[in-house]
């Protein structure tokens, strides 16, 4: 716990010691529990009117295998794991090793274990981490029913001083239905892991609001939202992992709202189907990761050429081909941006927050539908697959409708060349309004065409209709004023968020820049983000430096310019951003 | 969209020069489509016409209905999103045996067998010819006139029908090029099934296969009624020389529509999000 971690109002508690947010970990093997357990806590945090973030580790393994669910709690919103564990359940230490570097321990951390699993790993006593038994076996033979990480879960919430009643009623609304019995026995092991630490000292107490109206909600599921309230009712997709959390939330709620899900053959059917649908006049969406987009690449194309509206969400991972499909990178931007053959002007877009997936993808859709062009959302595993108690988000703008053709009486141009570079869409069953929508180039009035005259015009058209429009205010978050700046996109912004934080509260006046929009470039309004700055430090994460080569060749930038690059699947932590910074000074 | 009962198949031409060679059998199946539209009484808005690449992939250009001329293979994927999205238009899709069977086979087997309401208009010449006449999947083994396979392909040629067939399609009629008001009927009933429907239609090259002239001889009419099993019509095409003409196969099992419903906001779900919720 670093009392520097937020530069917010300290929190109004009374216990000394006590700081903004503290950061748990349960680990076990598959099956243990430490997801569920993980999943209460943060509910239970939402309950009493806190923030979280729940990120995961795990194992390629179906089931079974290694699982990890770290969380960080705060009384205040948070925007990045911490930089170590305050707390470490271990369940078991079977598989430990496979994922202890994604496990920050320190001389600072408290790590429960049950010493009838043996000793700690290595790596765990290696990290000085003040090591405290919690006899899971033992305490479990006098329970009937009971489940150890719930013992866990009640010993850590003890140690945060989270009242035990707010876990208790969250277990009641989670378990009432299986009955009376399976209720006590939860809660009888959740006393034995609260008695067991009876004798400790808490690692902090926080100001809890009881009452206060929070969500909990995955990047996935925020992507998916987003969709639905931008008037996407048509989804075709492939499952790919981290990305079918997205199609599992959409399912369901698109067969709610007049909307369809459908499952495809693959990826290449799958944006195909969404170019059909789009063309017969409904906002549509499909959803996958690295591997699918560069299956759907061709007709990302067809859609530029043939002015479909469209969005493609790529719930990145680590990558070349099948990569690291549960971990995240920031590796497909090179994809995004460059992928497509031909002189194919498109959007690309990419949420900073779990919060803001909701936003990004709300946004997205409406850019898509009101450009006529294809809009790919760079989320990633991060932020897809955490978990956020966030507060209830404010209402999102109403989304744009896309510019159709009313009925016609012949003569009907589907690809006039306006002022705008938008021509009105006519829309299949509208009397007067047939044309073809085609990959071929074309004349206005969609006619195939292969003459300089048409080409050059329609390539102008579908240039200039992302050119003219302002992408203002939200291409990107620009927070804080001084002479270094902190350039970065994605995920990683919450991580750079919170060391700006961190400088700032050191003195050191920091200006961040993460970039909402990557495509179209937007170079007057990067000009301005980027006056008075005398150095720039660029944060992502990959290996080829991609984000940095996209701003060489896209900005101009200050004349001194350091890159934090590296690639997944290790998050990149707010004290390694906070060193650079200082570094610099 | 207002009833118009006066549109001639001339109607549902749109005065675009065909790209396709003297002779192509591709002509008679634009012929035979308009007459179909005109036959079906629609209005021109309510159709679509979905394709993918190739030379008769070329043909929604040549109608005056709706269409989408998309990608090499995905007509498929993109008629079944156009009907899944608007169950109201009737959609139709065109192409060859190139677009449909080998770089589209996949989309092929899954339209079978997901038995959409929609009709796909399958125009086989046994040969690529936009790229200048190469072997397609159906192009037999011994054939030697591509530069590319100068020695033949060597490998065993698809059976549309029994394809279709293993892969649960819904209705299979086949039809010749030189036949156009039979293959107008063909097309008729294939958009009035309810269900996935293909009609194959024998369609000479006579660029790159002249020796196609020759099918008027070798095709034949069925008056069978259609088979209306998988197993019936596998046995009785068995042995099936390809040249066999008329309604083969049709079931009535219902088309696949995911079910719909409004009953909640976008708002309202949004709210499920909340504590206490």
């Amino acid at each position: 716990m670093d009392v520097e971690v937020l530069d917010l109002p300290a929190p109004a508690v009374a216990v000394p010691g006590a700081t903004g947010s503290v950061s748990v970990a349960l680990v076990g093997s598959g099956g243990a529990g430490s997801m569920r357990a993980g999943e209460i806590l943060l509910e239970a945090a939402a309950e009493a009117g806190l923030f979280g973030l729940m990120t995961r580790a795990m194992g390629p393994q179906i089931r079974g295998g290694e699982a990890a669910a770290l969380l960080r709690i705060a009384t205040t919103p948070v925007s990045s794991p911490d930089d170590h564990l305050d707390l470490l359940v271990a369940l078991d230490w079977s598989n430990f090793v496979s994922f202890a570097a994604e496990i920050p321990l320190g001389p600072d951390s408290l790590v429960l274990a049950d010493p009838a699993e043996g000793d700690a790993p290595g790596a765990v006593r290696a990290s000085g981490a003040r090591l405290l038994a919690l006899p899971l076996k033992q305490l479990l033979r006098t329970v009937p029913g009971g489940h150890g990480n719930m013992i866990g879960l009640g010993a850590a919430a003890t140690l945060i001083g989270l009242d035990a009643a707010v876990i208790l009623r969250v277990l009641r609304h989670q378990l009432g239905r299986k009955g009376e019995a399976v209720l006590a026995a939860n809660a009888a092991s959740l006393s034995l892991g609260a008695e067991a630490m009876a004798a400790e000292p808490p690692l902090c107490r926080l100001a809890t609001s009881d009452g206060a109206a929070r969500w909990t909600i995955s990047g996935n599921q925020a992507t998916g939202l987003g969709a639905l309230q931008a008037g996407v009712r048509f989804v075709a997709a492939y499952p790919i992992t981290p990305a079918t959390e997205v199609l599992e939330w959409l399912a369901p709620a698109l067969a709610e709202t007049g909307g369809v899900l459908v499952q495809a053959e693959d990826e290449l059917a799958a944006i195909n189907m969404t170019i059909g649908a789009s063309f017969a006049g409904t906002p549509s969406l499909t959803a996958t990761s690295g591997p699918g987009l560069a299956l759907m690449v061709e007709a990302l194309g067809l859609a530029v050429a043939s002015e479909m509206p469209l969005v493609v969400v790529d719930v990145m991972r680590g990558g070349p081909s099948t990569g690291i499909p549960t971990k995240s990178e920031q590796t497909d931007l090179n994809i995004a941006v460059y992928g497509l053959h031909g002189d194919a002007p498109h959007l690309v877009l990419a949420p900073n927050s779990i919060a803001d997936c909701l936003f990004t993808t709300h946004w997205a859709v409406t850019l898509a539908e009101q450009l006529q062009t294809p809009a790919l959302v760079l989320s990633d595993q991060a932020l897809g697959q955490s978990r956020a108690v966030i507060a209830p988000p404010a209402p999102l703008p109403q989304a744009a409708a896309r510019l159709t053709a009313a009925p016609q009486e012949g003569g009907y141009l589907r690809y006039a060349l306006t002022e705008s570079g938008v021509s009105p869409m006519a829309i299949p069953g509208t009397p007067g309004g047939a044309y073809v929508a085609d990959g071929l180039e074309h004349s206005e009035r969609g006619t195939p065409s292969a003459q300089a005259a048409a080409h050059h015009a329609q390539l102008d058209k579908r240039a200039h209709k992302l050119a003219l429009h302002d992408f203002a205010p939200h291409w990107a978050d620009i927070e804080g004023e001084g002479e270094i700046g902190l350039l970065t996109w994605g995920s990683v912004t919450g991580a750079a968020r919170e060391a700006a934080a961190r400088a700032r509260a050191r003195g050191i006046r920091v200006r961040l820049i993460s970039l909402r929009l990557l495509l179209p470039a937007q170079p007057s309004h990067m000009a301005a983000a980027l006056a008075g700055l005398r150095g720039v430090l660029v944060v992502e994460q990959s290996h080829g430096r991609q984000f940095h080569k996209y701003l060489r060749s896209h900005y101009d930038l200050p004349p001194a310019v350091s890159v934090l690059s590296r690639p997944g699947p290790l998050p990149i932590r707010p004290a390694e951003i906070l060193d650079q910074l200082l570094a610099w000074e | 969209m207002d009833v118009c009962p006066s549109l001639t198949a001339q109607d549902f031409k749109s005065g675009v020069k065909p790209i396709w060679c003297p002779g192509c059998g591709d002509y008679s199946v634009l012929t035979a489509l308009t007459k179909a539209f005109a036959e079906l009484n629609q209005p021109r808005e309510s159709f679509a016409l979905i394709s993918g690449i190739g030379c008769s992939s070329r043909l929604p250009a040549y109608t005056s209905v709706y269409g989408l001329h998309g990608l090499h293979g995905r007509a498929l994927a993109v008629a079944t999103g156009v009907k899944l999205a608007r169950p109201d238009l009737t959609v139709i899709a065109a192409g060859g045996d190139g677009d449909g069977l080998s770089i589209g086979g996949n989309h092929f087997l899954h339209a079978c067998r997901r038995n959409v309401d929609l009709t796909y208009i399958l125009m086989d010449n046994q040969v690529y010819g936009m790229t200048k006449g190469q072997a397609s999947p159906t192009t037999d083994p011994d054939w030697r006139d591509s530069k590319l396979t100068p020695e033949g392909t060597g490998i065993s040629p698809v059976a549309p029908l029994h394809l279709a067939l293993a892969s649960g399609v819904s209705f299979f009629a086949r039809g010749f090029a030189g036949n156009p008001n039979e293959l107008a009927r063909l097309i008729v009933a294939a958009v009035r099934h309810p269900g996935f429907a293909i009609v194959h239609v024998l369609s000479p090259c006579v660029t790159f296969r002249p020796e196609q002239r020759e099918w008027k001889n070798a095709v034949h009419q069925t008056d069978a009624e259609p088979s209306d099993t998988p197993e019936h019509a596998l046995a009785r095409f068995a042995t099936d020389d390809g040249f066999t003409t008329g309604i083969l196969f049709a079931d009535n099992r219902p088309a696949f529509m995911p079910p719909r419903h409004e009953r909640m906001s976008p708002a309202a779900i949004a709210r499920r999000f909340g504590t206490g919720a």
